[in-house]
């Protein structure tokens, strides 16, 4: 029983790094081709049948590059910053439930790497540490523009993690667990949490952008003024990760929009569906409307991206600490009021 | 209707530094509506055009290569006289004449031709004034697409009698159809 549920485990790790990797690839195909057509252009399109194979020849350019280090005397942390980037941007992946649970071989199988029952906390445990990487990556560059915009970056990400938590403490409470598991459950058919709690998902939308570094909030990078940002001295593959590491974010924050708000892997019609076709096939069916939900809030971010101009850095302090804080706060009080009301 | 409130575009607007409403200070609308804009343009239509599969039409005024004219004889045409190395504001194109012996006849039309004919590629602008300058109705800017082929020497992009005088079995060609 013992090594059924190390393979079991494993095998579902293996797959959700596979496609985590995968959709990041062609995030950035995705990206490009969304931007030419919002222009009115066409996107990339001579690598294979209409560009499909543009990610792969961007990869191999990557690789093929030459490694550039900067005069920094800190060659250790200036490797450290891409790594803590892409690992942090990966390990969310891990408590997020992909679908309900599939029967294989008379075992009940959880489409999930692990269960835990702080999942909320583990993954603002782990956005917290993810700002280390660019903060490192900035600072070990030894540059005055990566700097500055690794300070950027740390002071946005810690002023919107705080709305970001708050709202999302409106959730908690309905669901009265941080298991993201049961907060998918809590959702089953269309008792989408974004009906319930739409200033909440709000917040968190806005959050993400932020907590991603996506336009509008993308002073990181910021190419007319910081030259890039914190990438400025990374070349080759290093470089890679870190945009890698953004779109492998991209594509988390996603699925946590979608766990949380727009109801995980439930559907109307998800109880009959299991009536009349069996579990399986309602969980599979599942999975498959989770990746379509995915695919929404990737597109969203992309086509925002095409949309908006970038925020001012007062602006966006303003937004964060001035607007969404107490918004988020009024909204738990709402949320307290009617919970209680309903008792 | 004084002057100030003309408009001659039809889209001036008079703006007022006016304090703005809640509805606008929250930008949601403004946001909406940009991003109904940029939905609205992904499914038009592509300015691009995928330029070696497809190609734009060539204007009718288009002037590429030149080219030296033979007559319906196969003759060339051009009897130096300079007339477009004086009209060329690039002052681009050099020659040399040369008297045309007597077994030449079937290959020059007039008594004098051009013995070396150049023009530098480089600093052609292909504005056809050579070709209006032209008595002989000798040289003239062609629809060829291609204008020169990328090269690394300069020696390269100056084109000689070799390049510039029209094939002879494209001579041969034009006489069998204006015969016909």
């Amino acid at each position: 029983m013992e090594e059924a549920i190390i393979i079991e485990k494993g095998v579902i790790i293996l797959i959700v790094f596979a496609i985590t990797m995968l959709f990041a690839m062609y995030c950035t195909l995705a990206e490009r081709k969304i931007a030419a057509w919002i222009q009115d252009r066409r996107g990339p399109n001579r690598a294979g049948p209409g560009g499909i194979f543009q990610p792969l020849a961007d990869g191999l350019k990557l690789f093929s590059k030459e490694e550039f280090m900067p005069n920094t005397p800190n060659t250790f942390l200036f490797v450290l910053g891409p790594t803590i980037s892409m690992t942090m941007a990966l390990m969310t992946s891990a408590v997020i439930p992909w679908g309900d649970s599939l029967e294989i071989g008379g075992r009940t199988v959880l489409l999930q790497a692990t269960d835990i029952n702080v999942a909320m906390l583990y993954v603002f445990a782990v956005l917290s540490v993810s700002v280390y990487g660019i903060m490192i990556g900035g600072w070990a560059s030894n540059n005055k523009y990566s700097l500055m915009s690794a300070m950027r970056v740390a002071s946005q990400m810690i002023s919107y993690e705080i709305a970001m938590g708050l709202s999302i403490i409106a959730v908690i409470m309905m669901s009265s667990s941080m298991s993201l598991r049961d907060i998918a459950a809590s959702q089953h058919e269309m008792h989408w949490n974004i009906f319930y709690q739409p200033l909440a998902f709000f917040i968190f939308l806005v959050c993400s952008f932020a907590e991603t570094n996506r336009t509008p909030f993308d002073l990181a990078e910021c190419e007319q003024e910081l030259i890039g940002g914190y990438h400025t001295e990374y070349s080759s593959m290093r470089m890679g990760f870190f945009l890698f590491a953004e779109y492998a974010a991209m594509f988390i924050s996603s699925t946590l929009l979608a766990v949380l708000f727009l109801g995980a892997y439930n559907y109307p019609g998800m109880t009959w569906a299991a009536e009349n076709w069996g579990t399986n096939v309602a969980n599979g069916i599942g999975i498959g409307v989770l990746f379509i939900k995915i695919c929404f809030f990737l597109f969203l971010y992309m086509w925002v991206r095409w949309t908006i101009p970038r925020f001012r850095y007062d602006q966006l302090m303003n937004l964060g600490w001035k607007t969404l804080i107490p918004l988020a706060i009024i909204n738990i009080i709402i949320t307290a009021v009617v919970i209680l009301l309903n008792q | 209707m004084s002057i100030e409130t003309v408009s001659l575009s039809g889209r001036k607007k008079q703006v007022a530094n006016k304090k703005m409403t809640f509805a606008e200070r929250i930008y949601i609308i403004a946001i909406a509506k940009g991003m109904w804009t940029t939905l609205k343009h992904m499914f038009k239509k592509k300015v691009t055009i995928s330029y070696p599969e497809q190609t734009r039409p060539f204007s009718d005024v288009y002037r590429g290569r030149h080219m030296l004219m033979r007559d319906d004889e196969g003759r060339e045409r051009c009897t130096a006289c300079g007339l477009c190395a004086l009209s060329c504001p690039a002052e681009a194109i050099t020659m040399k004449a040369a008297e045309r012996t007597a077994d030449e006849k079937h290959l020059y039309r007039e008594e004098k031709y051009a013995e070396i004919y150049e023009i530098n590629m480089l600093r052609c602008i292909f504005c056809g004034l050579c070709e209006e300058a032209c008595p002989k109705q000798a040289i003239y800017l062609t629809k060829s697409k291609q204008i020169v082929f990328s090269d690394t020497s300069r020696e390269s992009f100056i084109f000689g009698k070799e390049e510039l005088v029209m094939p002879l079995e494209m001579a041969i060609k034009n006489t069998q159809k204006t015969q016909a």
